[in-house]
């Protein structure tokens, strides 16, 4: 029995490590796929009370749903669906942590945990799938005394779980009020974070969900579950790490920091007048033309405008006049760890082309060309040298340093940290307005005819 | 608590950081969801509760086991649609 699930926890390591290299990724998935196999299959081999009918329906009803899920969403819509995910992992551990409290009756610490972590995760994931959806704000949402309220229903927890037999409560009572407090937890957790910062809390999240899972496997004494969980807690945390150290923040910084809540005060311009030179494409066509290398920049604007197929052809029409094309992808692009790569590779764009932060930075010096598609705050100047930008110290794309940048907005709106980027008002920038998608058709168009 | 799981699961989250900080930036997508099919391995747990005497265990636990398999089919299935397209040309 044990040997099987250590046999499945082989495949997951082996898995993940495979998913290192695109080349071997696929294998790596599938891998893990046939580990998770092994540990249903040793399951249902192991006991003889299973009720078949019962796991039949809910298997199939979970089966199509999934199956459902994973062949409709579109590549720009994946970090919600990884927030479903996300949710849906945190709620299993915990169902099965209160199955467990209503089999036994008793309530322990480990219960209580698993519990709390689950309902945590399943609250703040739809709290983070419906900003992504734009069904609830994607702006940080804020009031008074909003930390204290969540640092005191966190204690009230803390208190409850550690005392998890008060005299003056039953069992089930505690049990309740844990689900509850640790549902607005999760809400109350999530809803103070802006769209920009969603990068940093899906990775979070990601990691509650194995966490969760760890916890359900102590529980139930489960190794499986244990390795497993505690692989997807460190994958999460490294991402999160990783998404903190693009923005420069610290977590506590972006669970506390609740930037962008506030954007129309008006201090966003700062005195500074800047010229701003609107170009049409037409006039962009003709710089491309005459570029010999060009790096394009894309952002979440892209991923909005879902122009990431256009923006290929763009490329590949350059590439076929016998320019380089190179992409540069910030850390913390889009709205969750490597956004932009799916939408690229979906585009069909080579994963080679795609480059990273350190990788791109020191070809900006002999670019001609920095064409700038939907990204705003990764860009701006001023995080290497104005103390008091809110962005300030933020590692960015260093687009200025090419010939000539063009930057493709739909107005001149602040970026989502509400700071005016300095970068538009450069001698080397100019602004092509207009939705992402139909710029780049446009663009597509005067090239072609050059 | 015992103590041979609490070993278990700290080797594990070392193992975890070693695998993990391998993974480029460009499958950091496709990592997430496939570590999240992975995390539906509490499909175990829900398959052991679903067979418990007592209705609400007996509920709860198919709950869990329409969450986890959700998790598991979707998971797996939406990172291989991802990691299809990832291609060098």
């Amino acid at each position: 029995m044990n040997l099987f699930y250590l046999i499945s926890a082989v495949c997951f390591i082996l898995g993940l490590k495979r998913l290192s290299h695109p080349k071997t990724a696929r294998s790596g998935n599938f891998l893990a796929a046939l580990g998770m196999l092994i540990a249903i299959a040793a399951t249902l081999a192991s006991s003889d009370v299973l009720d078949l009918q019962l796991i039949a329906i809910g298997v199939g009803v979970g089966a199509v749903i999934g199956l459902l899920f994973a062949t409709r969403v579109q590549m720009t819509e994946m970090p919600q669906m990884v927030a479903i995910f996300n949710g849906l992992g945190g709620a299993a551990s915990a169902l099965v942590a209160s199955s467990e409290f209503f089999k036994i009756d008793d309530l322990s610490f480990i219960i209580c945990l698993s519990v709390f972590i689950g309902t945590l995760t399943f609250s703040g994931s739809f709290i983070a799938f419906g900003k992504l959806q734009g069904i609830v704000s994607g702006r940080a949402v804020t009031f008074k005394g909003q930390q204290a309220l969540n640092a005191l229903i966190f204690a009230t927890i803390v208190v409850l779980i550690s005392v998890n037999n008060l005299e003056v409560m039953s069992a089930y009572n505690i049990f309740y009020l844990v689900v509850i407090l640790a549902f607005i937890l999760g809400i109350g957790l999530t809803i103070p974070i802006g769209g920009a910062d969603m990068p940093v809390v899906i990775s979070l999240l990601n990691s509650y969900s194995g966490i969760a899972a760890a916890a359900t496997g102590f529980l139930i004494d489960n190794q499986a579950l244990i390795i497993s969980g505690s692989l997807v807690g460190a994958s999460g945390l490294i991402l999160t790490n990783i998404m903190c150290k693009g923005m420069n923040r610290s977590l506590a910084n972006v669970i506390f920091g609740a930037v962008g809540a506030e954007t129309s005060d008006g201090s966003s311009g700062d005195g500074k007048e800047m010229n701003i030179k609107s170009y049409s494409t037409t006039e962009a066509a003709m710089i491309l033309d005459a570029a010999e290398k060009v790096i394009i920049v894309p952002g979440y604007g892209l991923a909005v405008a879902q122009a990431q197929h256009v923006a290929r052809e763009v490329a590949d029409n350059l590439e076929a006049k016998g320019k380089k094309v190179l992409y540069a992808i910030h850390p913390v692009a889009g709205r969750m760890p490597g956004h932009m790569n799916v939408l690229l590779a979906e585009a069909n764009v080579s994963y080679d082309l795609l480059k990273d932060l350190d990788e791109i930075n020191p070809e900006f010096e002999d670019c001609d060309v920095a064409l700038i598609l939907g990204a705003n705050d990764v860009v701006n100047p001023a995080a290497r040298h104005d103390q008091s930008s809110p962005i300030y110290g933020m590692p960015i794309l260093d687009v200025d340093k090419s010939r000539t940048v063009i930057i493709n907005k739909r107005s001149m709106n602040p970026g989502f940290a509400g700071v005016q980027n300095e970068l538009f008002g450069y001698d080397n920038s100019i602004m092509v307005f207009g939705d992402a998608k139909d710029m780049l058709n446009d663009l597509l168009k005067e090239i072609k005819e050059l | 608590m015992d103590v041979n799981l609490i070993t278990i699961f700290i080797l594990a989250i070392f193992v975890g950081n070693e695998v993990i900080n391998k993974v480029p930036p460009t499958l950091h997508t496709p990592l997430m969801s496939g570590s999240n099919a992975i995390s539906g391995i509490a499909i175990v747990g829900a398959l052991l509760a679903i067979s418990t005497d007592g209705q609400i265990s007996t509920y709860l636990g198919l709950a869990a086991l329409i969450c986890a398999t959700i998790n598991v089919v979707g998971g797996f299935l939406v990172t291989d649609r991802m990691l299809k397209m990832f291609k060098k040309k």
